[in-house]
């Protein structure tokens, strides 16, 4: 552990010949064993110590090492820093490190015309072009006219650097990504202290691949001071974040982090069953690096095991858990309703990626929420939150974990691909100052065995008599089967069917008496509302602010709980002449809304795989605020 | 090798035992038996809930769990908890319970299209794993509770509703699906034979580690007489083998036949003939499942068939190498949720 004070003085004006700006993007593209995430990561790392606000957007395909060269293998990694405060990993880059044809020409488009790109020249090889489709060589027959081009023998250059180390060829070779990255740390005025605290760390056992990679980052740095690069050299003056100890946070990082801080503050032993599928593995691999928690992972056969051990786990008084993406939410659907039926606290991750089917295992989408929300046989209701931004899965699972207990309940977790990989600055929470987890269950093993009722509901949440095994004189059954209200002994009778559906479906909806109302940014009624769920809270924060320059008057609201809705969403939607809903779906939440509230909202829809367009985004609140 | 083999607590399980004496009707809830009369679940429930008494556990300390199926409504009819859950799931409910709640008993009752068919994936794993858990398997050979479909257990050829020409499908052998899983505990037995049923379940319930027991059961209703050629009164001294860890394998009403090893398995030897002195003595605790595999195979009516514990081995269970890791590892590292929070490196904003 390593604390680290950033730059004081945010106001202190650039030194002499640096370019100062407000925001820069900029995307590491290559090959997938070029280390463009670790030259990502570190830069990310490098950027946090600087002190700017920041996000990064990570992008892989998932192929593990896809042929060398080929577009198929194409890795990248965008980070967007600031001054400000940002919401999005930034739509277009600034600037383009391409260290191959392939890279170029699968992110060249991205790029703003005008747009610094560096890209190693040596990899541009008649065999690589041809991997990448170019008939001739881009650097030289014209095609870049428009761009800053910032040629550099990254490869020859990283192997010169490091040529007296005894290394082989490959291994000289791959330090080209520590060498690209010292160019861009010289771009953007960076500091190499963090990344060389970090080859020590990583390194350190291996001295002479620690001592090349040092010497492949100063070369690059050094690359930029001596090379004529001086319009390129810019400077993100620091943030002015909220005061306090921060920390770099990914979603999938949060969901681990959230889950132990739930089991320390319900005092419940953690239970994680879970089959590996991407993008939740990380949950999985995490947590089970955690042991002296307390914490038992469990890797399943399959993702109908893996829900079963977790419903296991929960029927016995544990934290029970499972975490998966939207193919094993399919194949845990049988499952997940046999929780809805026996009312057991179990809690559901739901890392969304793209489907239909297979799908795109590493993009993103927020295809999942009717799944979750309908996805099973006969009259199947559940509470469903969702995360808005990485370090909102730490709270959203504290929130998850509170709710299954309190009202005995399912409860689905909607996160996704963008908001699992991608990193923020997060500020680190005091244990101290989060709430306690109630657990009533405990209460409930201290009732009159002899009166004990296992489907007896409290009054106020309906949440059923829950009891775990142990309990002397409290023996009872529960089941798949519908259940007689109260004693819930098996029951067929016409009456107690309707009761129990009814009591099952008003007891999730009195789960938002126990939430927050929703909260509206901007004006309480008018002619615009956007309202939008999960991961696009960033883009869409950033559109809404666009168009509010632009002079545009909206308000905008954003869903954490989507079954229950907030309370005061119904008079919300109804508050305004036009509500829009962007979403990275087809529709999914505007089905939803507009069955619920008959409004007539209208959507923003993109399915590509790719977090959604702010500037796009701007585009369509403008333009539907013309209309 | 990083596994540390955790000692074996014991080669016995822990089994919690109630306060007070108690009899049958102590584990009997309260509920109506509702199988068909004449099934053989009825046997079973019976010899269960004395082999229970017998050992005086604590009711509330136990849970069945079941899948879906004729056999899975046991649960309601025990007086302990119990979950009736989905079809074929009952072994990974059963494991979270169990690795939730190393002081519970745990036990998983599944038919053979419930472990064999839908939930034969879980049970090669459940086996494998040697999670503590006990799994009776009521064998029938049909499917009873959706009205006499054919089964994964059911004979190639044999007629039944879906199969009004003859099964195209062999079946598979229960035994033999769990020794190949690694199972640490198998056995077998049969519905109208309660001393031993209740004999068996005994040693599956002190068994530490996951115990497989198949029940032949009867379904009169829909394959009627299925097991009858050899678990008749009047036949089964004849046609079974009744195994004793460190008794010779004889079998006949004299005793007078025994098995032996033979080029290509085993083959039958007469007891007072010149291959007496091949005659196998069973042993259970043999590490290698070869023997047990072939006594698994043998059926009637060219081989007697086997009744009772074919294998127990010692092995730790999944919770014990769980449970020694959690120790391990708090040895140690220190758990400390807020430096957890704070990461590898954290930076102040002044």
């Amino acid at each position: 552990m390593t604390t680290t004070s950033t730059q004081a003085d945010g106001s202190a004006s650039a030194p002499a010949g640096i370019q100062e700006r407000d925001r820069v993007t900029v995307r590491f593209a290559g090959d997938s064993g070029d280390g463009m995430q670790l030259a990502g990561n570190r830069f990310a790392d490098a950027t946090a110590v600087f002190g700017n606000d920041f996000s990064t957007l990570p992008d892989f395909p998932a192929e593990i090492r896809a042929p060398a060269g080929s577009l198929a293998g194409v890795s990248s990694f965008q980070i967007s820093f600031s001054k400000h405060l940002i919401y999005t990993p930034g739509d277009e880059p600034d600037t383009l490190v391409a260290m191959n044809p392939a890279a170029l020409s699968s992110h060249l488009s991205a790029l703003a015309k005008g747009g610094l790109l560096v890209v190693n020249e040596d990899a541009f090889t008649s065999g690589n072009l041809k991997k990448a489709n170019y008939p001739s060589n881009p650097l030289t027959d014209g095609s870049l006219e428009g761009y800053r081009i910032i040629k550099a023998p990254i490869t020859t250059a990283a192997i010169a650097a490091v040529d007296d180390l005894g290394l082989t060829t490959q291994n000289a070779e791959r330090t080209k990504n520590f060498f690209a990255l010292g160019l861009v740390y010289w771009l953007y005025d960076r500091n190499l202290e963090p990344t060389l605290e970090w080859i020590e760390e990583r390194f350190g056992r291996l001295p002479n691949i620690a001592e090349a990679n040092r010497r492949a980052l100063y070369a690059g740095h050094a690359y930029g001071e001596t090379t004529e690069l001086a319009d390129a050299h810019v400077r993100v003056p620091p943030a002015v974040l909220k005061p306090g100890e921060y920390r770099t946070i990914t979603g999938n990082q949060a969901l681990v982090l959230g889950l132990i801080t739930a089991a320390h503050l319900s005092d419940l032993e953690l239970f994680y069953g879970s089959y590996p599928i991407t993008p939740a593995s990380d949950v999985l691999v995490e947590l089970a690096a955690l042991r002296e928690y307390g914490v038992r992972t469990f890797q399943a056969e399959d993702e109908i095991s893996a829900i079963g051990t977790a419903i296991g786990a929960a029927y016995g008084g544990g934290l029970g858990v499972t975490g998966t993406s939207g193919p094993g939410i399919a194949l845990k659907s049988e499952a997940l309703n046999l929780a809805v039926m026996t009312e057991l606290p179990l809690i559901v991750l739901d890392v969304q990626r793209s489907g239909p089917s297979t799908g795109m295992p590493t993009k993103t989408e927020q295809t999942d929420l009717l799944q979750v929300m309908f996805g099973r046989n006969g009259e199947s209701p559940l509470c469903v939150l969702a995360a808005k931004s990485p370090g909102d899965c730490f709270y959203m699972v504290l929130e998850a974990v509170r709710l299954a207990h309190k009202f005995a309940t399912p409860v689905v977790l909607l996160s996704d691909t963008y908001l699992a990989n991608t990193a923020e600055p997060w500020p680190v929470p005091d244990i101290n100052q989060l709430d306690l987890i109630e657990v009533p269950y405990r209460r409930n093993e201290l009732a009159d065995a002899e009166d004990f009722q296992p489907y007896a509901r409290d009054p106020e949440t309906l949440a059923r008599m829950f009891v775990p095994p142990g309990q002397p004189g409290m023996q009872h059954r529960i089941g798949g089967l519908e259940k007689s209200d109260i004693s819930g002994d098996v029951a067929y009778t016409p009456e107690n069917h309707q009761r129990m559906t009814d009591l099952r479906g008003e007891k999730i909806q009195r789960i938002a008496n126990f939430i927050p109302e929703l909260e509206v940014d901007g004006p309480e009624s008018g002619d615009l509302l956007v309202l939008s769920w999960g991961s696009t809270y960033g883009a869409v924060f950033t559109a809404v602010n666009e168009a509010r320059d632009a002079g545009y008057e909206l308000a905008h609201a954003h869903l954490q709980y989507l079954n229950p809705f907030p309370r005061n969403l119904g008079d919300v939607v109804s508050s305004y002449q036009k509500v829009l809903i962007p979403e990275a779906n087809t529709g999914q939440l505007r089905m939803l809304v507009r069955a619920q509230f008959l409004v007539d909202a209208q959507g923003y829809n993109e399915v590509t795989g790719q977090p959604l367009s702010a500037r796009l985004l701007t585009e369509r609140i403008v333009q539907y605020a013309n209309e | 090798m990083v596994l540390q083999t955790p000692p074996l607590q014991t080669v016995e399980s822990m089994i919690p035992i109630a306060e007070h004496d108690l009899s049958r009707k102590d584990y009997a809830s309260d509920i109506d038996t509702r199988w068909c009369p004449g099934c053989g679940d009825y046997s079973i429930l019976a010899q269960m809930q004395r082999g229970l008494a017998d050992l005086n556990v604590a009711p509330e300390k136990m849970v069945f769990v079941s899948g879906i199926g004729c056999s899975s409504r046991f649960p309601y009819y025990m007086n302990t908890y119990g979950m009736h859950s989905i079809h074929g799931r009952a072994p990974t409910i059963a494991s979270g319970i169990k690795l939730a709640r190393e002081d519970l008993m745990v036990f998983v009752i599944t038919g053979d299209g419930d472990a064999l068919s839908i939930g034969g994936n879980h049970l090669l794993h459940v086996l494998r794993r040697n999670v503590d858990v006990k799994i009776f398997l009521f064998n029938n050979r049909i499917y009873g509770l959706t009205k006499g479909q054919y089964s994964p257990t059911s004979e190639l050829g044999k007629v039944t509703k879906s199969s009004p020409v003859g099964t195209t499908e062999r079946p598979l052998n229960p035994l033999a699906v769990a020794l190949a899983s690694e199972a640490t505990f198998v056995a077998r037995s049969y519905d109208t034979d309660p001393q031993h049923l209740q004999a068996t379940i005994h040693r599956a319930a002190k068994h530490h580690g996951a115990a497989f027991v198949e029940i032949l059961q009867n379904c009169n209703i829909f394959n009627d007489r299925a097991f009858a050629d050899y678990t008749d009164r009047d036949v089964r001294d004849e046609r079974l083998l009744y195994l004793e860890h460190g008794e010779p394998m004889l079998f006949g009403e004299e005793k007078n036949k025994g098995l032996a090893v033979s080029a290509t398995g085993l083959r039958v030897v007469e007891a007072d003939g010149p291959d007496a002195g091949l005659i196998l003595t069973h042993d259970a605790t043999r590490p290698s499942p070869d023997v047990h595999q072939l006594l698994a195979r043998c059926s009637y009516p060219e081989m007697p068939v086997p009744m009772g514990v074919i294998r127990q081995v010692t092995a730790p269970t999944y919770g014990d190498y769980l449970d020694g890791q959690i120790e391990v590892q708090k040895f140690r590292n220190r758990a400390d949720v807020a430096s957890l929070l704070r990461g590898r490196s954290t930076w102040q904003v002044e």
